[in-house]
């Protein structure tokens, strides 16, 4: 029950686009078409799911204070938090290696659509934010697998919902100035307002 | 009519090709097609209308449907008013009291929006989006009687610019207007609409001992804070000012305080039927939120973690803006899914998602407002999917 109000809460209420404001680079940039925004957001949820858990058992094991003491008692007063940033994102751009291999592979054609923005999944600061809030929040290993998944599906539920009114917005006429990215950053906005629906929500 | 005719068409060279007040001519074609209907179809871009009448005259069919509503608000501000403070007021009084409140706010809202839009539209060189009719009187409907006139100014413009004017008018919009001026309004000032004390004017005059402005939803939240009966909590609440206010009869009439058009769900009914019956909003929609709403509720009921949750599910249907958000601003037909089969799936998590906020989220004691925002959001993602679901099933039908 705690890990399913984790999920939802880290799905709806503590979404990484519109209440942190974290991975708008590529949320902006990968939405004008429903399917490549499916294939980005299957892409995050699987790094997240993936570094987030691993990223626990090294900050566990290697990185926090104390944590090397099965080493023996010397090593028990070393702290190595200050290579956390470093070894987070060491982790996760051999993790989305693996994935834009994956893909190459399996599905071209999403590889092609997305194009720079898979390998830039590494420094989507949603992904390190997500890293980041799972050892500032001190969550279990399951707890950290399910965020993982969790804040990768908030991420993805936004981006698809972006990009079908993206899609549906080719029928409008925007005024010039506004076109492409003004007006993304625009309805942006107004997406995060109706999320607010979920905002104060405690579970 | 042939007076107005001759008038109309007298002046028309002026604002032609050519003419003096040539760049005003949207507003001329404005009030020429207001008052007679046009001959010709509408464009190519835009809202479409496949049918006899034309988007003015559907338009004007919601804010008909809506004067039902309206003319019940402006008693019921007045009757509240009275209840407040204690005074015996005969019928006209309480009307004529609700009409100085309630006027205005009409006023303003359809003057700050309608400067807005002309201004576009003269600008930008398309007409004046017919959608605005309805958007104008939506507005001071949703809104409570004591707001501040200027907060109902500047909402209807940041609506009408943020929500509709930069997508390029009625037809393409993602949100739908009205909600977003609440919306605007909820988040920008909430002092002035949410509280105990803003939904019943009392002027200059001091309430009777042991009033409460609250409203029916949060008394009812506040039980299940409390772990008290909701139902007889509601029945025991304001006996100062009135035996048994918040009994489910009352609520469905609408004597209550709140909003100014969502007190009666009679009311609101009554304008559902009326726009039922000419067609022009989706019964899918209807169907499928109230039974939504009502599912949700029913399960809320079940599961009864505390008093509020345990609340007969039927009392939902009744309380705070449901009825209204879900007959007038959920079947909004720009927003809203565009496909049939997504009409019912939009609906049905309109009102589910209504109960959740209600009951689980502290933050807002009514849901229907976000409620509808969240699936105006992801209303084209469903559209898409129902779309592509089609392609697919007739795709293997063709190749056989």
């Amino acid at each position: 029950m705690e890990l399913f109000n984790l999920a939802v809460r880290s799905i709806f209420i503590d979404n990484m686009v519109f209440a942190y404001f974290l991975g708008m680079c590529s949320f902006l940039a990968v939405s004008k078409k429903v399917s490549t925004a499916l294939g980005l957001g299957s892409a995050v949820i699987f790094v997240l799911t993936i570094t987030v858990p691993l990223n626990w058992l090294l900050n566990e094991f290697i990185l926090k204070e104390g944590a090397l003491s099965f080493l023996g008692e010397s090593f028990a007063s070393i702290d190595l938090t200050f290579l956390r940033f470093i070894m987070f994102i060491a982790i996760i751009a051999a993790m989305v290696q693996l994935v834009e291999m994956v893909v190459e592979k399996f599905a071209p054609a999403l590889y092609g659509a997305l194009g720079i923005f898979l390998p830039l999944i590494a420094v989507n600061c949603a992904i390190l934010g997500g890293s980041l809030f799972m050892a500032q929040r001190d969550y279990t290993l399951a707890e950290a697998a399910v965020y993982g998944f969790g804040s990768g599906t908030g991420f993805f539920l936004a981006i698809v919902a972006l990009a079908a009114i993206r899609e549906k917005l080719k029928y409008s006429n925007v005024p010039n100035g506004l076109k492409g990215l003004g007006i993304t950053m625009l309805i942006t906005g107004l997406m995060g307002v109706a999320f607010m629906s979920f905002m104060g929500i405690d579970l | 009519m042939e007076f107005l005719r001759n008038l109309l068409d007298k002046q028309k060279p002026l604002f032609q090709k050519g003419g003096k007040l040539e760049n005003l001519y949207y507003l001329y074609e404005a009030g020429e097609t207001f008052l007679f209907s046009p001959k010709h179809t509408t464009g190519p871009r835009g809202a479409q209308v496949k049918d006899a009448i034309d988007l003015k005259r559907m338009m004007i069919t919601v804010v008909i449907a809506m004067i039902p509503c309206l003319l019940f608000g402006i008693y019921n501000t007045g009757h509240m008013h009275f209840l407040a403070v204690g005074e015996a007021a005969s019928f006209g009084d309480k009307f004529i009291l609700g009409l100085t409140l309630v006027l205005p706010i009409v006023i303003v809202a359809y003057a700050a929006g309608g400067l807005v839009e002309a201004t576009f539209a003269v600008i930008r060189k398309h007409p004046i989006n017919e959608g605005f009719l309805v958007t104008g009187m939506l507005i001071p409907l949703v809104v409570p009687a004591t707001t501040p006139l200027w907060q109902v100014a500047l909402a209807t413009v940041f609506a009408v610019v943020i929500a509709k004017e930069v997508f390029g008018g009625t037809g393409m919009n993602i949100l739908n207007v009205a909600m977003t001026a609440r919306a605007f309004l909820y988040f920008a000032y909430p002092a002035q609409i949410s509280g105990d004390q803003v939904w019943t004017y009392l002027g200059d005059k001091t309430p009777i001992d042991g009033f409460s402005g609250a409203t029916a939803l949060a008394v009812a939240y506040q039980s299940g804070q409390e772990g008290v009966n909701a139902v007889a909590n509601l029945a025991s609440h304001n006996t100062a000012v009135m035996d048994d206010m918040f009994s489910f009869a009352n609520m469905f009439f609408g004597f209550i305080p709140g909003s100014i058009g969502e007190t009666s769900t009679l009311m609101v009914l009554l304008g559902a039927a009326i726009l039922l019956f000419t067609g022009v909003a989706s019964w899918k929609i209807m169907v499928s939120a109230f039974g939504g709403a009502y599912i949700m509720a029913a399960v809320m009921q079940l599961l009864a973690v505390n008093e509020f949750m345990a609340m007969p599910a039927h009392y939902h249907l009744v309380m705070g803006g449901i009825a209204f958000g879900i007959v007038f601003m959920a079947t909004d037909p720009v927003s809203a899914a565009q496909t049939e089969s997504g009409k019912w799936v939009y609906g049905l998590l309109i009102g589910v998602l209504t109960i959740i906020i209600r009951v689980t989220n502290p933050a807002y004691p009514e849901g229907i407002m976000l409620a509808v925002l969240f699936m105006n959001v992801f209303a084209p993602l469903i559209d898409h999917y129902v779309v592509k679901a089609n392609k697919k099933r007739r795709l293997q039908r063709a190749t056989v």
